[in-house]
């Protein structure tokens, strides 16, 4: 993977973005009287004091990452998913049901089973917006909002109709061997909800970035996102590129509702709202920026404040919804990057213009060359007078700049 | 229309003279760094076999507009043949049906013997057809993708740029520099975006990514549109390999000029339609000006007798 410059500088847009939506959330906080550094250690301590609060916040990145993935390809598409959060509830049924129907089999092929069928459910919930999109032009923002309310009411209906016995809000839980949590894992984190869902999270992950950067589909992905009218002069099919693009997007969704409800839930449960993995997932891949080790951090980033938000009402009278002033504050500063941009840009042009005039300087000294009228001084005002050339001399003022091209090269 | 000229060159700032002082000849080198060559080397037209037929080709846009009528033309192999004709006369839609990007409502288009009217782009392209596109930021690249990504943007999908599906990043940088030193691609690090670059370093791009993938007929639209002179003589002088390579170049363009030099043949097009087509040295400017605005073959025989 190279590391150019642009993406050292890009990485400060986030790290920025946070320490601002950090400092929104202690003004709001001094304004209400609370004390900012006080409820800010808590959270720190409350996210990673223990090895209980460690496992938490690794269990809450765990769906973020696959969520965030998901959002974020389909943005290199040039589409806005927003039906994250129903494609995660398609793979949480899918999953837990697949489980629950099959509860004999052995975990080598109940543990695959169940996640390839909360993948395949979610890939198929998304597929649907992308074919809409791709044969009618209908907005897949709108389709896919649309479709979240079919998943959350559609889901509820079925679990309780289906799944659950008797009259209760949740199904059965899951047999242990679609289970994500294990004994072990249990008594390194003091009983905490982590499960080997991350390692499935990061391995997705680094599939992302391959078949972005790596592979021909995820170039044509790309390309049509960037200029689709390029893409198409290039013999790109925009109609095939649309919908695997939401194939795979509704898939990593998917995944990320599977493993979440195989490793966390260990069930499925009636939801009253829209899980919340699904806007947490597009912020976490908006702070990222769409690239997968990104969306790795930031989602880690986002279980330190939730996890570490719960402590902050526990220690002291703070409410812990700062949090989530902070984390919007956050997805503000990102959305408004553009300023943070900006000053980087003027703070580097400034440093570029200083060592520029250095250079100049010291290369007319090399060459032996006076500085005439002609050599470029990038922060010396041109005169006004412009002195008129003979033909003798100009003879060799043509062949002087070449011997300065040599020096200086290709800027 | 200035009194003073100033020339900058990669950056540096080189002269500034009185322009009365100076030839069109002299302003020219001072800003290529050597000599610049406005007198081609052309070497006489061969003959050769039909390349780019077109047959009665109808083009009707998405509004029902007649953009192309009863269009009728043939590209013979080591030819060039300008079309030339007033901006919006139909040159874009011919090209585009040609390519795959519009649909053809009648007629057939043949390359090299094989029918390509409905083919899409991607059939087109493998069919042995290079396209320099009249718009080289909206068609010709993909903007922010890196120097790399744009060069590779026709073979990208199949050997030796992709293998089952998974792209060969030092194969496409291989080939990015060599293409870029043989065709004088100017560009500070191949992985900085195609945005990054100049306008006929762009260019320069399109036309290596198009040449160097051989193919038999070669369409160029405007292809030195907006770019400096040094860039022109160089783009000029690669439409001219091609041709003596023996390949066949359909060249349209709304500099007269640009044709003149170039064409073996030249077409003229006005509202759709094909209004002439001649050997370059038998029409004079003032023939061809004259068909570009709508009078049509009589008005041929009417100058020729006035002079």
């Amino acid at each position: 993977m190279r590391i150019s410059k642009t993406w050292i500088r890009s990485i400060w847009i986030p790290i920025i973005a946070v320490f601002l939506g950090l400092l929104v959330g202690a003004i709001i906080m001094l304004l209400s009287g609370f004390n900012p550094i006080q409820d800010y250690a808590n959270m720190f301590m409350g996210a990673v004091g223990t090895p209980n609060a460690i496992g938490e916040v690794l269990r809450t990145a765990t769906p973020l990452i696959l969520t965030g993935c998901g959002f974020a390809i389909a943005n290199s598409a040039g589409f806005f998913n927003i039906g994250v959060a129903g494609q995660a509830l398609l793979g949480w049924v899918g999953a837990v049901s697949f489980a629950l129907w099959f509860p004999d089999l052995p975990r080598i092929i109940m543990l695959p089973g169940a996640i390839i069928a909360g993948v395949i459910c979610g890939a198929i919930w998304s597929g649907i917006a992308g074919v809409l999109r791709a044969f009618f032009g209908t907005s897949e923002v709108i389709t896919t909002i649309m479709l979240n309310y079919v998943a959350l009411y559609g889901t509820n209906a079925f679990v309780k109709g289906v799944l659950a016995k008797g009259d209760n809000d949740y199904s059965p839980t899951v047999p242990t061997a679609a289970r994500l949590r294990t004994p072990f894992l249990e008594n390194l984190t003091q009983n905490s909800t982590f499960h080997y869902g991350l390692i499935i999270a990061i391995i997705a992950a680094i599939f992302l970035w391959w078949l972005m950067r790596k592979t021909t589909l995820g170039y044509e992905i790309r390309a049509v996102g960037m200029n689709p009218d390029g893409a198409r002069y290039a013999g790109m099919s925009d109609k095939k590129t649309i919908i695997l693009s939401m194939l795979i997007s509704g898939a990593f969704c998917g995944l990320g509702g599977a493993v979440d409800g195989l490793g966390n839930y260990e069930n499925i449960i009636v939801n009253d709202a829209m899980p919340s993995i699904g806007y947490d997932g597009m912020s976490v891949s908006l702070l990222a920026g769409g690239s997968a080790i990104g969306i790795i951090f930031a989602a880690v980033l986002f279980g330190l404040l939730k996890i570490g938000g719960l402590n902050i009402s526990i220690m002291s009278n703070t409410p812990s919804e700062i949090v989530d002033i902070v984390i919007a504050a956050v997805i503000f500063f990102v959305g408004a990057q553009y300023i943070i941009r900006y000053a980087l840009n003027t703070s580097a042009r400034r440093q570029a213009a200083r060592n520029a005039s250095k250079v100049t300087a010291s290369t007319a000294a090399a060459a032996g060359v006076a500085s005439g009228p002609g050599d470029a001084e990038a922060d010396q005002p041109r005169a006004g007078e412009i002195p008129p050339r003979k033909r003798g001399q100009k003879q060799s003022k043509v062949e002087q700049p070449d011997h300065h091209d040599e020096h200086d090269g290709e800027a | 229309m200035a009194d003073y000229t100033t020339i900058v060159r990669r950056g540096h700032v080189i002269q500034t003279v009185k322009t009365a002082d100076e030839s069109a000849e002299d302003l020219a080198t001072m800003m290529v760094g050597r000599a610049v060559n406005f007198a081609l080397d052309k070497a006489p037209y061969q003959d050769g076999p039909a390349i780019l037929k077109i047959e009665h080709l109808d083009v009707v846009d998405h509004k029902k507009v007649h953009r192309v009528r009863d269009f009728n033309l043939t590209v013979h192999a080591g030819e060039i043949v300008g079309l030339a004709g007033v901006d919006g006369n139909g040159q874009s839609e011919l090209v585009k049906a040609l390519t795959g990007l519009m649909p053809v409502a009648n007629g057939t288009v043949t390359v090299g013997g094989k029918d390509t009217t409905h083919a899409k782009p991607r059939q087109v392209t493998e069919s042995g057809v290079g396209h320099i596109p009249e718009d080289r930021q909206k068609f010709g690249l993909i903007m922010p993708m890196s120097e790399i990504d744009n060069m590779s943007m026709m073979e990208y999908y199949r050997p030796p740029l992709a293998h089952h599906g998974v792209r060969d990043a030092k194969a496409a940088a291989e080939m990015t520099a060599r293409l870029n030193k043989q065709f004088d691609v100017r560009i500070a690090d191949m992985h900085n975006s195609a945005g990054s670059m100049s306008g006929g370093n762009q260019q320069k791009l399109i036309i290596a990514r198009e040449m160097s993938r051989d193919p038999q007929l070669m369409i160029a639209m405007n292809p030195t549109r907006g770019l400096d002179v040094g860039a022109i003589e160089f783009i000029h002088q690669q439409i001219l390999n091609a041709r003596a390579a023996g390949h066949a170049v359909l060249l349209i363009s709304y500099e007269l000029d640009e044709i003149r030099q170039l064409a073996d043949r030249i077409a003229v097009i006005h509202a759709g339609h094909l209004v002439a087509t001649e050997d370059a040295e038998n029409l004079t400017e003032q023939q061809i000006g004259l068909m570009m605005a709508g009078s049509g073959q009589q008005d041929k025989e009417a100058t020729t007798n006035a002079d």
